[in-house]
């Protein structure tokens, strides 16, 4: 039990130590595909922990609220962290804690803090951004609920260690047309969810356009910190859901000795690495939608998880 | 062949749900180049699926067929519409359309729904291997029927009706995939035929009007038309 635990810790420390380094070599990959040098793969770190170093600024006019959401939107994902198959294929210590809607839950909590901060604050652009999330995320919701539907349906279960071994044993199951219409799905459910270029711009600067980047307008030092942390992690946690769960379920540890869960990090990265590749690849070739085109966008991601749907209810 | 049954019910399903998409994106794009690239997408997945259930049932039909579509289809009756229409109609990016574009994917969701619900009804002569063709192949008439009823341009109610025979082909494999060649034919060459006339009316239409935005057609001109 010991070892289960410490798995599980395991899995908190690489989701944690790992984030900035992914969306560090995102951004390094989408600068050279558009012919660019662009930063280190460490400047997430440097800019941590310049950040974490710095003063912090808090507005006289804001209430608690301002200061304890990057908190809870910090933990939202590694506790979503604990729930999930990040290095190990069976399920570690606090796995029956929740199941995926409750760690859909638990990410959703961190959203809703981090609106309310942004409402706090007062600043004009701040609100705009936040209730362009929750649009955002409202759409969002309908694709959500089918996909998990869908899933634990298929699957009979909603706990995710169970759910993956389903899509590969047989492997016919894999091309099934639910599982891969699924899998369009959800990845452009982390476009939305992650801001990703479709739905929104993570390099803007704009504040007019921004809609996710706009929950941090107002924070400053660790405040600042730990929600740009936060971000990289829930980009990074929702990566190791499609990529452990949905998609290629291989390469984790399936023994228990250390040696094994070591080496399934490696592996992960490399899957993460090829994912990325999948990720610039759109980011690239596509531009920031309008607004009011981002619910036509959502719409395409409901009809494949409908489609997926019934698709899957008609051959199980 | 040593592809397991069970793989070629997977893939075809594939195939199948990937129609099914295509459907969808051709009746809610908003331009007319997305347009005639869903369709040759949808096109391919048929082909894909017929040949699929070819394997599967073995066939020798309904990879003829394949195999003539694959040859139509996404090749020459796309080629056929560049060379018919003008090039002006195919410039344009935004298509008008009754309704916008969420309403129309619940709309086409709906039907979906519908043609799932009826294809229990339905015979199904491929067993389980061409099961999932029967509604999706429904869905995509009743799409191809939405599209054609929505669409107020002449290019993209012409492919609308492509869309239904596409969904009337991938239904009627799975119904009947015993049919003779001779009757199978019949079809390809029938759209060729769509394709020929009603390029030729929207050349005509073009010249002689200027538009071929059927919502604009609503008084009649008299007289020459220049």
């Amino acid at each position: 039990m010991a070892r289960s635990i410490g798995f599980n810790l395991l899995q908190v420390l690489f989701v944690v130590a790992l984030a900035p380094l992914v969306s560090g070599v995102l951004s390094r990959l989408k600068e050279i595909v558009q012919s660019r040098r662009g930063p280190s793969i460490l400047q997430p770190y440097r800019d941590l922990r310049k950040l974490f170093n710095k003063d912090e600024v808090v507005s006289e006019y804001t209430s608690w609220i301002f200061r304890f959401t990057p908190y809870v939107v910090f933990a939202a994902p590694i506790f979503v962290t604990t729930l999930i198959p990040v290095l190990t294929s069976y399920p570690l210590f606090f796995a029956f804690m929740g199941d995926m809607l409750g760690g859909g839950f638990v990410l959703a909590l961190g959203g809703f803090f981090a609106t309310l901060a942004a409402v706090d604050t007062a600043n004009p652009y701040g609100p705009m951004g936040a209730s362009r999330t929750r649009m955002v995320g409202f759409l969002a919701e309908p694709v959500f609920m089918i996909v998990f539907f869908t899933v634990s349906f298929v699957a009979g279960s909603t706990i995710p260690y169970i759910v993956q071994q389903h899509w590969v044993t047989p492997l016919a199951n894999f091309l099934a047309p639910s599982h891969v219409l699924l899998i369009a799905a959800f990845i452009m459910l982390i476009l939305a969810e992650a801001g990703r270029i479709p739905v929104d711009n993570p390099t803007g600067h704009f504040e007019l356009a921004m809609i996710d980047e706009s929950k941090n307008l107002e924070y400053s030092g660790t405040g600042m910190a730990l929600m740009k942390w936060a971000s990289q992690m829930k980009l990074l946690v929702l990566m190791c859901i499609l990529l452990n769960v949905l998609v290629t379920p291989w390469g984790l540890a399936s023994g228990r000795s250390v040696a094994e869960v070591m080496l399934a990090a490696p592996l992960v990265l490399f899957k993460i690495g090829m994912f990325l590749l999948v990720l610039v690849v759109i980011e690239s070739s596509l531009a920031k939608l309008r607004l009011f085109r981002v619910s036509e966008f959502l719409g395409a991601a409901f009809v494949a998880s409908v489609v997926a749907m019934i698709s899957g209810l008609l051959s199980f | 062949m040593t592809i397991s049954y069970a793989l070629l019910t997977s893939l075809n399903g594939l195939a199948v749900g990937l129609f099914l998409m295509s459907s969808f994106a051709l009746a809610a794009t908003r331009q007319m180049q997305g347009c005639q690239r869903f369709y040759i997408a949808q096109s391919i997945c048929l082909v894909t699926s017929a040949f699929f259930l070819g394997l599967g049932l073995h066939s020798s039909d309904l990879l003829a067929v394949a195999a003539l579509d694959a040859i139509m289809k996404p090749i020459v009756i796309p080629l056929l519409l560049r060379r018919m229409v003008p090039e002006a109609i195919f410039r344009r990016r935004e298509i008008d359309q009754v309704l916008n574009i969420p309403s129309s994917l619940l709309i086409a969701l709906a039907l979906t729904l519908f043609a799932f619900f009826l294809s229990g009804y339905l015979p199904r002569a491929a067993g389980s291997l061409g099961r999932i063709n029967v509604p999706s192949g429904l869905a995509g008439l009743f799409i191809g029927v939405y599209a054609l009823t929505v669409r107020r341009e002449a290019v993209p109610q012409l492919i609308a009706i492509f869309c239904i025979e596409n969904g009337a082909l991938l239904c009627g494999f799975s119904i009947a995939p015993t049919l003779p060649l001779v009757a199978e034919m019949a079809f390809p060459f029938d759209i060729l035929i769509i394709a020929l006339v009603i390029g030729i009316l929207t050349r005509m239409t073009h010249e002689r009007v200027g538009t071929t935005q059927v919502g604009s057609f609503a008084t009649l001109r008299e007289g020459p038309g220049k």
